[in-house]
């Protein structure tokens, strides 16, 4: 029986595991290049270059349509690219489809909930382990024998407080709860790289918190990359080390929070008057 | 140990289990509790389409692939067997050798329709396979120095399987331990078998991914499962699974013929049985196959009775003449469809909730 590759994921490297403080002189984990993709004739994400730091949380913010999920989608391998490469760990992977893209480290948040609806909430955690562990293609042992599976999906409901929902059927959720459960089955997946679309959306004021909270652990610990569509301003600011603005499929500025948020171009392609009483 | 044997997927309704062991002891005893060619013609169907049924419900049910080519790979196994007995000699070698290539001709067309348009959207999975099988039927037939034609091909088997053989001189319960006896067996533990390996396969971390692809095949693919892959491997399965169904059907007929294994209707049977048993439960397909091979078989006989019963109310006696079968069973079908959505099986689960 052959068993999945669990680990086809390049060692990180991490530069002598110093961590804290060295963010900034480290390899880039993910990078696109010139990154383009056209439907038809529309443009929606033009020739986006960038790159991605461990322990940098990179805000990337936007109007509606400015290309944001789909910068995502090419980025996770759900999007063909038209032109321009995606890199991870200095190896091109524009070629490789979602599946290869995930197991290699790239774990992604969905901004519109994309569960399996009748599967229980735990079942659908425990998807996601079991992939992270490699056993999807085990096809003699007992689903309910793999007990550290389960207990590692378990822990990772806990983690966004939907402990007791797991025997629930996913469908059942509010939306709400439903979006906790798109973080923890991107938790269960232990990347390397963290995508959260737009996580807290939709989401009533008393559940924001550990969303926001999670992200802000996950931050923390400082060797994750993580990337965040976030439409809230004060999240923005209270958790980005870095923001990405895409208007019309361009990237716009990039640069450091203060700077990105008070710079011209930003004022006026994004944060005109409407946005702008937000911040 | 029940827990090992049943892969921890039991039936979950007092019902359901009650119909389960009824049907599970019927066909045990099947040769002891029915004499009579007739019945012990219907047991060993059931055992072979509950087997059918289960290895076309990892397709439909669980995976959520529709595919019409499950009766070419029940007549694989079938054609098989048979042509190798045939050719060779009534020897367990030559069955041994019909299998070989009958699960390697079934392994090699699965991978290829798998890799090939198990990718495509279903619908056009489903035309595919079905223009495969129909391909493979007009094949079948066309090559009659092989096949036999349409009049199929029928031959001898090992020693031990002849209705002549004698295990033991004595009876059992007034029933002889001849070669028909050891034959119902194999094919009945050889379904057992095979059923009991898909309820491990459905129960595995395996099985739970081809849920979850049918369930949203996009974010499966998204938690880093290549649903192609999985597809594929299904398909291998299901494919793999029917022609040792077919095989055994071969063996206990001691013929192997169109009619038999690829034709369409049989295809239609299999659906049906799915569908009515529950689709997405093994268990369904085994009720299913139980209910379905007896009303086959038994529903003509009744609607002969009532219908010479009823001759002298003409319309009656003539909408229940035994030629309206068909029609019957079809209504028997829309009208389990329409009150039981989710099979029998999840109908008696859910009066256990209700
Ligand atoms: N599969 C597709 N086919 C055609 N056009 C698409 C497709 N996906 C996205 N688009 C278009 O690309 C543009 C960018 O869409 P995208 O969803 O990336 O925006 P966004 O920045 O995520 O917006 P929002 O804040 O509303 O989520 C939109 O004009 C959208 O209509
Ligand atoms: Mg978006």
């Amino acid at each position: 029986m052959s068993h999945e590759v669990a680990n086809d994921r390049h060692p990180l490297p991490r530069e002598g595991g110093r961590g804290e403080g060295s963010q900034v002189t480290e390899h880039p984990v993910l990078a696109t290049e010139g990154l383009t993709i056209r439907f038809g004739g529309h443009v929606a994400v033009n020739n986006v270059t960038a790159e991605f730091r461990p322990g940098t949380l990179t805000a990337i913010v936007g109007p509606n349509g400015a290309g944001k999920t789909t910068y995502f989608n090419l980025i996770s391998g759900q999007l063909p690219a038209s032109a321009g490469t995606v890199k991870l760990y200095g190896e091109d992977i524009t070629h490789l489809g979602a599946a290869q893209r995930t197991r290699r480290g790239i774990g992604r948040a969905f901004q519109l909930t994309n569960l399996f609806p009748n599967l229980t909430v735990l079942e659908n955690v425990r998807l996601a382990v079991q992939s992270r562990a490699g056993l999807g293609l085990n096809l003699l042992s007992l689903w309910s024998d793999h007990v550290e599976a389960r207990e590692k999906a378990e822990h990772f409901l806990h983690r966004v407080a939907l402990a007791e929902r797991g025997g629930e059927t996913a469908s059942a959720l509010s939306h709400g709860d439903k979006r906790k459960l798109e973080v923890a089955i991107l938790l269960a997946l232990e990347p390397d790289i963290f995508m959260f679309d737009e996580p807290t959306a939709g989401m009533s004021v008393d559940e924001v918190p550990v969303v926001l909270e999670l992200i802000g652990y996950m931050k923390a610990q400082g060797d994750k990359t993580i990337l965040l569509v976030e439409h809230k301003m004060d999240v923005v600011r209270s958790l980005a080390d870095r923001i990405i603005v895409l208007h019309n499929g361009y990237l716009v500025a990039d640069g450091d929070p203060a700077e990105v948020m008070n710079s011209p171009i930003v004022q006026e392609a994004y944060l005109g008057a409407g946005v702008a009483d937000h911040v | 140990m029940m827990t090992r044997i049943l892969s921890g997927d039991f039936p979950r309704s007092r019902l359901l289990t009650a119909l389960l062991l009824a049907v599970f002891a019927g066909l045990a005893l099947a040769p002891f509790l029915f004499p009579g060619a007739r019945a012990i013609n219907v047991a060993a169907t059931i055992c072979v389409f509950v087997v059918l049924a289960a290895s076309y419900d990892l397709l439909l049910g669980y995976t959520g692939i529709v595919s019409f080519a499950h009766t070419m790979f029940y007549g694989i196994g079938a054609y098989g067997v048979g042509l190798s007995l045939h050719g060779v000699g009534p020897t367990w070698s030559a069955v041994l050798m019909g299998l070989t290539i009958a699960l390697g001709l079934s392994l090699g067309l699965a991978l290829v329709i798998g890799l090939f348009s198990l990718r495509v959207k279903a619908i056009f999975y489903a035309m595919i396979t079905l223009a495969v099988a129909s391909a493979f039927a007009v094949l079948a037939s066309q090559l009659s120095d092989l096949t036999g034609g349409e009049d199929g091909r029928s031959f001898g088997v090992p020693e031990a399987l002849r209705p002549g053989f004698r295990l033991v001189e004595a009876e059992i319960f007034g029933t002889a331990i001849n070669g028909k006896l050891l034959t119902y067996y194999l094919v009945f533990f050889g379904a057992l078998s095979l059923f009991l390996f898909l309820l491990r396969v459905v129960n595995s971390p395996f099985g739970r991914v081809l849920q979850a692809i049918r369930e949203n095949d996009f974010r499966a693919e998204a938690l880093g499962y290549r649903t192609v892959v999985y597809r594929t491997l299904a398909n291998c399965l299901s494919a793999a699974t029917a022609t040792l169904a077919g095989a055994l059907m071969a063996l206990w007929l001691r013929y192997a013929g169109p009619q038999t294994t690829l034709s369409f209707t049989i295809m239609m049977d299999i659906l049906l049985i799915v569908v009515i048993g529950g689709m997405g439960t093994l268990y369904g397909a085994a009720v299913g196959a139980a209910l379905f091979i007896l009303a086959q078989n038994y529903l003509q006989a009744l609607m002969r009775q009532a219908s010479e019963g009823l001759t002298a109310v003409p319309l009656l006696a003539n909408l229940l003449h035994p030629d309206r079968w068909l029609l019957w069973l079809g209504v028997l079908f829309v009208l389990s469809v329409y009150f039981f959505p989710t099979g029998i099986v999840g109908k008696l689960r859910s009066l256990k909730r209700e």
